[in-house]
């Protein structure tokens, strides 16, 4: 559908004004509000991804395609609950305890909602319990974690130890990232996956989660 | 010897590329035109809302080894440890951008105002970074203007959190120097408030003693190998990084 497409594009663009006005026409005209989330915002925001995982376009590029999806949801989010529509997954993500740098931690959010996730922001210095607390009260299927400070990383250990004293390592898995966190150190401390930027964060969740495709 | 510094927003106005770079762009790559846009509207955001100020105080090197003895948490070797006892001179040093600068990018962020949240952010961070740089002038400066550097002279900041200097060093740093007199202060995760601060030690010294091999064993772990950048600065580097007149 034409006006589809032209949503698309114009996240694609990061115009958000222009999203906003093609959505409230898509949704006047008829469109299903969970077309319009599916074909045309999610759409044009995985068009916007995939182009910044190529390196075609740059994390400020991406930020304004996700300001014109936000646009674009407030607008049909009210519908949506109306029409049952479903998410990927639910994501319960924060910075460690100690840590107050939250920006890194944003874009991640920002990505996986932009991919199709909900996402659960319990915001920075979040204590290891409230990691697992909210995960279960959130029924959610992923912990994710940021730090960007090396003296504050121990704290990711401290959740994936909580998960598996309560027997949730099975039910509830977890990723990290931030500046200081490696690969190397995911494995050590027995988290699922690493996410070396936003993009490649939600990459790794959707394999954690079984979703096929680049999304 | 202690001294407050106020700047002006522009004088620690940081390059556009630099801010770029810290968004992950490539060296050379061009922006696109929205791109260009934010940027501007992150400089002037930052240019209306950043106090910059800093704070430096001398200190003697058996005065420095127990604040960076810390809480006994620092790395069993490190480059700090072997530089300092070289050095001519230290200074304690704190800056901030101040409070409404740190505070606004994720302000944005929680408007929905991603881009240019994450890009004042940029803008701030790399601000913070130049104001450590900008005090080692100064610092330099009033060691040159008191007989006190020579042509070898070069001063580097160095930092707790960093190359083998645990965070917690930071208790026994804002012990000494104080730096809530410029709004800065330490919470109990050793986080300065605002974010967008800076601390640590100023050394003064011939450039050799800045140069290290970077195989301690916190060096395994680094992704950003900052020290050999410090280190050619060190070495091709005169008096000022800055050319700011002190």
């Amino acid at each position: 559908m034409e006006i589809l497409r032209a949503i698309a594009e114009s996240l694609e663009r990061g115009d958000h004004e222009q999203v906003r006005r093609l959505t409230r026409q898509a949704l006047a005209g008829g469109t299903p509000a969970a077309e319009i989330l599916h074909e045309a915002l999610l759409a044009g925001m995985n068009v916007a991804s995939d182009r910044f995982r190529r390196h075609e376009i740059f994390l400020p590029d991406v930020l304004l395609a996700a300001r014109a999806l936000y646009a674009g949801l407030e607008v049909v989010k009210p519908l949506l609950g109306q029409e049952n529509v479903s998410t990927l997954g639910k994501v319960v993500l924060g910075t460690v305890q100690g840590d107050l740098h939250d920006i890194g931690k944003n874009l991640v959010g920002v990505m996986l909602t932009g991919a199709g996730f909900a996402v659960v922001d319990l915001g920075h210095d979040v204590s290891s319990e409230r990691f697992v607390d909210a995960a279960l009260a959130e029924n959610a299927s992923v912990i994710g974690m940021s730090a960007l400070l090396t003296t504050t990383m121990p704290r990711m250990r401290e959740v994936v130890h909580l998960l598996e004293q309560r027997g949730l390592r099975g039910r509830i898995k977890t990723i990290v990232g931030g500046a200081p966190v490696s690969a190397e150190f995911a494995r050590a401390i027995g988290a699922d996956a690493y996410g070396y930027d936003a993009a490649n964060a939600v990459l790794r969740v959707r394999a954690l989660l079984g979703i096929r495709g680049s999304g | 010897m202690r001294t407050i510094i106020q700047f002006s927003a522009r004088e620690t106005l940081p390059e556009p590329a630099a801010v770029l770079h810290r968004q992950n762009l490539p060296e050379g790559a061009a922006p696109s035109p929205r791109v260009r846009e934010l940027l501007h509207s992150a400089f002037d955001l930052y240019a209306a809302l950043a106090a910059p100020q800093g704070i430096w105080e001398e200190i003697k090197a058996t005065d420095f080894a127990r604040v960076y003895q810390g809480e006994g948490r620092n790395a069993i070797e490190s480059p700090l440890a072997e530089i300092f006892p070289s050095a001519d001179s230290l200074a304690l040093f704190a800056a901030t951008t101040g409070d409404a600068a740190s505070t606004r990018p994720g302000e944005l962020f929680q408007q929905g105002e991603l881009a240019l949240g994450v890009m004042l952010d940029a803008v701030v961070s790399e601000a913070a970074d130049r104001l450590a740089g900008l005090l080692a002038d100064c610092y330099s400066g009033m060691l040159i203007s008191t007989g006190r550097a020579s042509e070898d002279t070069r001063v580097l900041p160095y930092a707790p959190g960093y190359c083998g200097w645990d965070m917690s060093g930071q208790a026994q740093l804002f012990a000494y120097l104080r730096p809530e007199e410029i709004g800065i202060t330490l919470n109990n995760s050793f986080l300065m408030r605002p974010l967008k601060s800076v601390s640590g030690v100023l050394i003064a010294g011939p450039a050799g003693i800045h140069c290290f091999r970077p195989a301690y064993s916190f060096c395994v772990e680094c992704k950003e190998r900052e020290c050999l950048e410090r280190m050619a600065f060190a070495l091709r580097r005169k008096h000022s990084r800055h050319q700011r007149e002190v």
